[in-house]
C-alpha cells in the first residue's frame, strides 16, 4: 500500500498566511460590517441580512450598477474593434515596430489621477484645447450636459486602455506562424477573409483575456470619474464604486457599504466565472480529438 | 498548366551581404514534374516561393509561357503550393477548408462541391469532410492541407514544399503513388521540394539538386546516379552515397597509393597532379585475381537483399554494396576492382573526367 506524507502541506502555510492578510482578513472584516449597523465602535447592532435586503431594493444602487454595465459593454464595444484595427495597421518589425509599441503603450504608464486632471484641463471648454475645439462645432460641456459627461468619461477609458487590447492582439498577431499567411495568399483570400479565417480564429484567446480583463477594469471604474465629473452632471457619470464610495466614506454607512461591496465583488467573479469556462470550454473541445 | 522560366534569378533576405540562391536560369517544360533536392538550407524553398510569388526575388525575372510574372503577387500568379507543416483554416470543417480556394475564387458551388468530393475521394479523406481538422491526426490534416493545393484545375504548376514530412512511412508510398498518377492524368506541372533522394527520384522526371544557393546538376534520375557532375551529388544522391579517395594523375594514369587503377579517358588530358576518385559502392566489386585497390574488412552488415561492407585503405574508408553470395568477414584483407566507365575524377568538387579500367595493374 502507498503511504502518504502529507508534511508537504505545511509549505503551503506562507501562502496561506499572507493571503489572509492581504485578501481574507480585510474581505472577512467586510462581510462583518455587512451584518451589523455599527453607529459607532461601541454601539452596534446585528442586523442580519437586511443590508442586502435593502440594496437589492435600493434604486440609486441598482441604478448606478446598470450604468457601470452600460458603461463596461460600450467600453468594450469601442475598445476590442478598436485594438483590432489599430494592431493590425502597427508596423510589424524594426525601429518602426518599437516606435510603434512606445507610443501605443505610453497612456498604460501614466497614474490614474493625472490622466483624469489632464483630461479635466483639456476638456473645458474655456481653458481646454479640446473643449475649446469641439465647442467650434457643437455645444460642448461636461459639466453641465450628462451625455457630454458620459462621452467624455467613455473617451478617457478608449484612450486609457485601448492600449492593452492593442498590445495583447499585437502579440497574439505575431505568434500567427508566417505560412498561414502565405496559404492564404496561395489560396487567393481577400484581406477580409484573411481576417475572418486566419487572423480572428487564432486571437480567440487573446481576445476572450482581453474581452476579461477590459470588462472587469470597466466595471469598476473609479478615479476617471471621481476626478474629471465627481460623478456628475447630475447622477449621470455615478458608476458603482463611485456611488459606493460616497456610502462608504460619505455617509460612513459602512454596514450598508459592506453588503454593497460584497454584492459587488460577486458580480465580478461570476462575470469573470463566466469569461473562464467559456475559455476552457472551448480548449477542452480541442482536446478530444478522434482518431 | 505552363512553362516556367527563371532568368537569373537570385535572392538575398540580408539586403545583399549574403545570397541565399545565387543567380539560377532554368526553364521547366510545361507539364512536366520537377524535383528540387538539397539539404536544409540550400534554397530550396525559397526558390519555391520565388515560384509562387511568396518572396520577390532580389535579381532576376520569373515567366510563366513566356509572361513575365516577377511582380504579379501570389494570388493572382494563381499556382497552388502546399507546405510542410498542415495549415488549415480551424473554424472551418475539412469540406470548408478544401472549397476555400475554389470559393474565393467565384467557381460555381455545385463545381466546387463535386470537385471537392473528388479530392477527398483521391486523399481518402472522405469520411472526415465534415468535421473540423483541429479534430483530426497530424497526417490526415496534413492531407487536407494538400488536398487544397490540388483542389483548382486551372493552375499554371502545383508546388509542393516537402508535403509528406509529416505522413507516416506507408502510407508515403501509396500517397506517392496517387500523386504520380493524379500527375499523369492532369499533366499540371508539379514542382517537388524535398530533401528525400527517394521521394524525388521516384516522383520526379526531372531532378535539380541544389546546394548553398546553387543547382550542382540538373538530369533524370539515372543521370544523377550514374553520371555525377559534382561530389556533392555523388554523395548526396545514392544510398549510401559515393566512395571518395585521394589519388593522383600521373602522365594519365590514375593512381590510388601504389595501385595503378586505370588510365584517364581518352577523350580528356587531365594535367598532372592530385585529384579525388569517386565511385559508387555499386560499382566496387572483389578482385579475385588479386591486381584491385588492397583494403581490410572492417565490418560487414547484411542488409537483406545484399551486403554492405565496409572496408579500410590507405587512401581512405571504403564501403562496397555486394551481393549476398561473397562470403567475407572482418579482418579479411581482399582487393577491390573498379567498375569501368563508373569510376569519376574531380578537381574543385567538380567532375573533371572518367577512369578507362582497361588499363590497370596487369
Amino acid at each position: 500500500m502507498k503511504t502518504y506524507n502529507n508534511k508537504a502541506w505545511f509549505l503551503v502555510l506562507p501562502v496561506i498566511l499572507v493571503v489572509s492578510f492581504t485578501a481574507l482578513i480585510p474581505l472577512m472584516t467586510v462581510a462583518n460590517y455587512a451584518i451589523q449597523d455599527i453607529f459607532s465602535p461601541d454601539n452596534r447592532l446585528f442586523v442580519g441580512m437586511k443590508w442586502f435586503y435593502d440594496i437589492t431594493n435600493d434604486t440609486l444602487i441598482l441604478s448606478a450598477f446598470k450604468r457601470s454595465f452600460q458603461f463596461s459593454i460600450q467600453a468594450l464595444l469601442i475598445q476590442i474593434p478598436l485594438g483590432i484595427a489599430i494592431a493590425r495597421i502597427m508596423p510589424k518589425s524594426g525601429w518602426k515596430a518599437s516606435a510603434a509599441l512606445v507610443a501605443v503603450a505610453i497612456p498604460l504608464i501614466i497614474p490614474f489621477n493625472v490622466i483624469g486632471s489632464t483630461w479635466l484641463i483639456f476638456s473645458r471648454k474655456d481653458i481646454g484645447l479640446g473643449g475649446y475645439l469641439l465647442n467650434k462645432f457643437f455645444d460642448f460641456d461636461f459639466t453641465s450636459d450628462p451625455i457630454d459627461g458620459w462621452g467624455l468619461i467613455l473617451a478617457v477609458d478608449v484612450w486609457h486602455w485601448t492600449p492593452l487590447v492593442v498590445l495583447l492582439v499585437y502579440a497574439g498577431l505575431r505568434s500567427i506562424p508566417e505560412p498561414y499567411y502565405q496559404a492564404a495568399a496561395i489560396d487567393g483570400a481577400s484581406t477580409y477573409a484573411v481576417f475572418r479565417y486566419v487572423e480572428l480564429p487564432k486571437l480567440r484567446r487573446v481576445l476572450l483575456i482581453a474581452v476579461l480583463l477590459r470588462f472587469m477594469d470597466s466595471f469598476m471604474i473609479y478615479t476617471e470619474p471621481f476626478v474629471i465629473t465627481g460623478g456628475g452632471p447630475g447622477d449621470a457619470t455615478t458608476f458603482a464604486s463611485i456611488l459606493l464610495t460616497n456610502i462608504a466614506v460619505g455617509q460612513f454607512d459602512v454596514g450598508r457599504a459592506g453588503a454593497y461591496s460584497l454584492i459587488f465583488f460577486l458580480l465580478i467573479q461570476i462575470m469573470s466565472f463566466i469569461f473562464y469556462t467559456v475559455l476552457t470550454l472551448q480548449d477542452r473541445e480541442e482536446v478530444t480529438k478522434s482518431k | 498548366m505552363a512553362e516556367i522560366r527563371l532568368e537569373n534569378v537570385a535572392h538575398s533576405y540580408d539586403g545583399g551581404s549574403t545570397f541565399a540562391l545565387n543567380p539560377i536560369s532554368l526553364t521547366w517544360k510545361d507539364g512536366n514534374a520537377v524535383a528540387l533536392l538539397g539539404p536544409s538550407g540550400c534554397g530550396k524553398t525559397t526558390l519555391l516561393n520565388i515560384i509562387s510569388g511568396l518572396l520577390t526575388p532580389s535579381v532576376g525575372r520569373v515567366y510563366f509561357d513566356g509572361v513575365d510574372v516577377t511582380d504579379l503577387d501570389t494570388a493572382k500568379r494563381n499556382v497552388a503550393q502546399v507546405f510542410q507543416f498542415p495549415v488549415l483554416y480551424d473554424t472551418m470543417t475539412v469540406r470548408q477548408n478544401l472549397a476555400f480556394p475554389l470559393k474565393n475564387r467565384n467557381v460555381a458551388k455545385d463545381v466546387i462541391a463535386a470537385r471537392v468530393e473528388e479530392i477527398a475521394e483521391l486523399l481518402g479523406i472522405s469520411k472526415y469532410l465534415d468535421i473540423r481538422p483541429l479534430k483530426l491526426r497530424s497526417d490526415l490534416q496534413q492531407l487536407v492541407s494538400l488536398g487544397r493545393g490540388l483542389v483548382r484545375k486551372d493552375v499554371p504548376a502545383i508546388l509542393f514544399d516537402e508535403p509528406l514530412t509529416v505522413i507516416d512511412q506507408n502510407f508515403k508510398w501509396t500517397l506517392r503513388g496517387r500523386l504520380k498518377e493524379m500527375h499523369n492524368n492532369t499533366r499540371h506541372t508539379l514542382v517537388y521540394v524535398t530533401h528525400d533522394q527517394t521521394e524525388a527520384l521516384t516522383f520526379a522526371d526531372e531532378v535539380v539538386v541544389l546546394n548553398q544557393g546553387n543547382i550542382v546538376q540538373t538530369g533524370t534520375a539515372s543521370d544523377l546516379f550514374l553520371t555525377p557532375q559534382d561530389e556533392f551529388v555523388g554523395f548526396f544522391i545514392g544510398s549510401p552515397g559515393m566512395n571518395f579517395l585521394d589519388g593522383k594523375v600521373n602522365d594519365g594514369a590514375v593512381m590510388v597509393g601504389s595501385t595503378r587503377i586505370g588510365t584517364t579517358h581518352s577523350a580528356t588530358t587531365i594535367a598532372n597532379g592530385n585529384v579525388r576518385v569517386g565511385i559508387r559502392p555499386e560499382f566496387l566489386s572483389i578482385d579475385v585475381a588479386g591486381k584491385g585497390l588492397p583494403v581490410e574488412i572492417n565490418r560487414v552488415e547484411h542488409r537483406g537483399g545484399y551486403k554492405l561492407v565496409h572496408a579500410d585503405s590507405a587512401q581512405g574508408k571504403f564501403v562496397a554494396k555486394l551481393d549476398n553470395e561473397s562470403a567475407l568477414v572482418a579482418g579479411q584483407n581482399v582487393h577491390l576492382a573498379f567498375h569501368p566507365e563508373r569510376t569519376y575524377l574531380f578537381r574543385d568538387s567538380k567532375v573533371c573526367g572518367t577512369v578507362n579500367v582497361k588499363g590497370a595493374n596487369k
